[in-house]
């Protein structure tokens, strides 16, 4: 039964890891804009077009 | 009517058809061209008619080749990369964000663009050998996005964010969890082997958890308890710190002692409910701001006029703080004159209406003092400083001490009401009790003692407010009524007087009636007038213009236009001439009428008539004057003079009070006058010629046409197209202290539930830790359905 203190200590560890995570993300800033990334996440497809097809500019248009 | 493929505007005045598409005017047009070029189409893709017409006055920011100023905007400036954050307020869609971090596609100097959109700025990296700051902010301005540079940039550089609220949250959640996870093996107590074996590392650990929340997390419960102590008062966060102390306490002495548990789980999850309440609270419109002065208005730099050693005339960009009096200054179309200063060459058509609300412009004639915070309308102006800048008039007025002082702390809420009672109440029950079992049982007396102060923590009562007033902070931001924090809310409910300002609060910025009054015009004097008015770029002829019929407009042989005075135009050998009464009949009888706003007309040097412009009032004004009226003392402060009075006297209730001529002093005095006489007085105004009004006022409103242009400094800021529910909000302000009030009645009775416990000696923790979140989780919900329930109303207005 002595097993418990290495799961234990895995347990806190583990719980532990994650909190240092959370952390380290508010202090990076991730939390301070949270609305931007979901509208951002969307263009990512579009941006490699328009580069490639500089001369059928107009026939670019997406149906959205 | 086309609508315009940019911005989505209708095509009124110009219509201009490329790659058929419509476009309002050659901005729209220009951005379209610069956009298609580049591939950037997909911008109109995106979202429909996403754009922003550009505006830019030449050489607005060529104060940006100075270096000294430049190297006060960036941010980070090394080698090859510089690294600037603007603020960008015309942004509005995810159009706008996908454009703004293309912008490398237009320039190759920029390097990467990143938007934040809640703060409405933008971050912008790039290397300064292919494009420098200026031109970048005309790049910028080119597409319709011109940042907003001011003197406040200038002042303050890095403001750090306060996250430790977070933190604190986090460390309490992940305390609380690992605490909750270690005592579930102790909640029922039973005697088995390894439990028993294992139960010292367990309380242990629990102790080491609870550590960073009673110390780190709990921390801000101690010291506002402390400093309410010192002033002498009870607040809420006495019981508070009292009831984490003892839980903290008793539970160590009993692990230390091997008597229990001790109540760690309780302990932790108290501190995270509360910092939850906290954090709820807490919504900021982080683009918005709540705290602004002058210098959010002021440029940052100004052009001076030097001589060289050969009499040449140099323009120089300097810094405002570095204006000297005596200094020659260039004031162009649409600046703000920055200082206290003489007029020396050039017509000055100064707006005041930002210090002093009233809406003419000012002629000037030189050698005339201009003061800072007028905006020149016109041609260019050369004047002279007569006094540095933190000694102008208007720096001055900020310098009345109302701006410094913090209202809050003057403010006694509800909840500090109630704690002062709640503390003594529960002081002399745990006193009572002890006595009793003094008495009765000495053994058992700390323990009661103990868990009276444990059980009486007033978690829920805690949470009632913050719960209940963050809602209803975020319903009245769905109702575009934008509050800088929940406390505001209390204070609406209780005030008794509301006093108005007049222009641009209950009249409407952009919307003027306009009547003829005189002889008839015949149809090739109407023609003869809208074509020449065409030709004006004055702002009442561009008004005058808009209403007026233009069917037959046709050239002109002549035309003159006398800044300041009117214009003058021939055609077919009929003359026109438009303008001042002065400039149209040589004489001025506007003596008896001067409080109008008017243009005259002379047809071949005979008299016809004039327009008249008339503020137009914002609509449904007399039935929120009727609404507020039943219960509240309105006041109307107007910084024009009376002309308008008789019409408001018809229109607004006989209560109503008006008082014109008013300067902001004036308005300050008058609003301090009526919280003397006991009155709590919210001020709604919009200029900065409220802003000493709207400081001294309990609450004070700024009126915005538009959330993304700057308002003063104040407690809220309403969006004007919803001044008229303005009393829905005054109904459920009052409710929602209904409902804090009801919540207070529920958690004392999950209070008076857990004291029988408690004084009888029974205080299990397992009791403890099941009460706890359930009363406050049970408090939690009935505040939010309640508000939501009340906000509902709201929305049907």
């Amino acid at each position: 039964m002595n097993i418990i203190y290495l799961l234990l200590a895995l347990s806190v560890l583990v719980a532990l890891i994650f909190f240092v995570a959370f952390i380290f993300s508010v202090k990076k800033g991730q939390y301070d804009d949270v609305y931007t990334p979901s509208v951002r996440m969307l263009f990512d497809d579009e941006l490699v077009k328009p580069k490639s097809s500089k001369s059928s500019s107009t026939k670019n248009k997406k149906s959205n | 009517m086309k609508n315009c493929f940019h911005c989505g505007e209708a095509c009124k005045n110009e219509h201009l058809v490329f790659q058929e598409k419509d476009f309002c005017c050659h901005g729209c047009k220009t951005v379209y061209e610069i956009l298609n070029e580049s591939d950037l189409t997909y911008y109109y893709d995106l979202q429909e008619k996403p754009g922003i017409s550009p505006v830019t006055s030449e050489g607005k920011f060529d104060f940006l080749d100075n270096k000294e100023i430049a190297e006060k905007l960036l941010e980070f400036n090394e080698g090859n990369t510089q690294i600037v954050n603007f603020l960008v307020p015309s942004m509005h869609c995810s159009s706008c964000i996908w454009v703004l971090e293309n912008l490398g596609k237009l320039n190759n100097g920029v390097k990467s663009a990143q938007v934040d959109f809640p703060k409405k700025t933008v971050r912008i990296s790039f290397s300064p050998e292919k494009i420098n700051l200026k031109e970048l902010v005309y790049l910028l301005s080119k597409i319709g996005y011109e940042p907003y540079i001011s003197l406040k940039d200038y002042d303050e550089r890095d403001h750090k964010v306060d996250r430790s609220l977070i933190y604190k949250l986090g460390v309490a959640g992940f305390a609380f969890g690992n605490v909750m996870f270690l005592s579930f093996p102790e909640y029922f107590e039973v005697k088995e082997f390894w439990l028993e074996q294992f139960k010292h590392l367990f309380r242990w650990l629990m102790f080491a958890f609870s550590l960073p929340v009673v110390f780190y997390s709990g921390s801000g419960y101690f010291v506002s308890a402390y400093k309410g102590l010192r002033a002498k008062i009870l607040n809420i966060d006495v019981p508070i710190a009292l009831g984490i102390a003892v839980l903290f306490i008793r539970s160590t002495t009993e692990i230390l002692l091997d008597l229990g548990t001790g109540f760690f789980d309780s302990l932790t999850g108290l501190v995270f409910f509360l910092l939850l309440g906290k954090f709820f609270q807490q919504k900021t419109y982080s683009y918005l701001s709540f705290e602004r002065d002058y210098k959010s208005y002021f440029p940052m730099a100004v052009t001076r006029l030097t001589k060289n050693n050969s009499n040449e005339s140099l323009e120089e960009q300097i810094q405002v703080y570095k204006i000297k009096a005596g200094d020659r200054i260039l004031i162009r179309n649409g600046e703000l004159i920055p200082i206290d200063a003489v007029l020396i060459k050039g017509q000055a058509n100064i707006d005041y209406s930002f210090v002093t609300g009233e809406a003419e412009v000012v002629r000037k004639e030189s050698g005339e003092t201009l003061y800072a915070g007028g905006r020149q309308q016109g041609g260019v102006l050369e004047i002279e400083a007569i006094k540095a800048i933190d000694q102008s008039y208007l720096t001055k007025l900020w310098s009345n001490e109302v701006f410094d002082k913090d209202k809050n702390s003057e403010f006694q809420t509800l909840i500090n009401q109630i704690s002062k009672r709640f503390t003594t109440g529960v002081l002399s029950i745990a006193f009572t009790a002890t006595l009793f079992w003094l008495i009765y049982d000495p053994s058992k007396a700390l323990n009661v003692f103990t868990a009276v102060l444990i059980i009486a923590c007033p978690c829920a009562i805690a949470l009632a407010t913050p719960f209940t007033l963050g809602n209803l902070l975020r319903i009245f931001g769905r109702n575009k009524f934008y509050l800088k924090e929940a406390s505001v809310i209390e204070q609406i409910a209780k005030i008794d007087c509301v006093v108005f300002d007049k222009t641009g609060t209950i009249t409407s910025n952009n919307k003027t009636e306009i009547f003829y009054e005189g002889l008839k015009l015949n149809t090739e004097e109407q023609s003869l007038l809208s074509s020449s008015l065409r030709a004006s770029s004055h702002p009442l002829s561009r008004q005058l213009y808009q209403i007026l019929d233009k069917n037959n407009i046709q050239g002109l042989d002549e035309f003159q236009e006398y800044t300041g005075q009117g214009i003058s135009a021939e055609t077919n050998g009929n003359r026109i001439k438009i303008g001042s009464e002065t400039f149209v009949r040589d004489f001025s009888t506007e003596t008896k009428e001067l409080n109008k706003t008017s243009v005259h007309i002379s047809s071949n040097e005979e008299y016809k008539g004039c327009y008249v412009f008339k503020n137009s009032y914002r609509e449904g004004l007399a039935q929120l004057f009727k609404e507020l009226g039943e219960s509240k003392k309105l006041f109307i402060l107007s910084g024009d003079n009376d002309g308008e009075k008789e019409r408001l006297e018809k229109m607004l209730p006989l209560t109503t009070r008006f008082y014109f001529n008013q300067k902001p002093d004036d308005k300050l005095a008058f609003i301090k006058k009526l919280q003397e006489e006991g009155k709590l007085v919210m001020m709604i105004g919009d200029g900065l010629n409220d802003a000493g009004a709207l400081a001294q006022s309990n609450v004070g409103i700024a009126i915005s046409e538009n959330i993304n242009v700057f308002s003063p400094a104040c407690d809220g800021i309403l969006e004007a197209s919803n001044l008229p529910q303005l009393s829905k909000y005054f109904q459920l302000s009052a409710k929602g202290i209904k409902i804090i009030k009801w919540s207070f009645v529920l958690s004392l009775c999950y209070n008076a539930i857990g004291l029988a416990f408690a004084v009888t000696g029974n205080l299990m923790p397992v009791i403890a830790a099941i009460l706890m979140p359930l009363s406050s989780i049970s408090i939690v919900a009935f505040a939010t359905l309640a508000t939501n329930l009340a906000g509902k109303k709201l929305k049907r207005y």
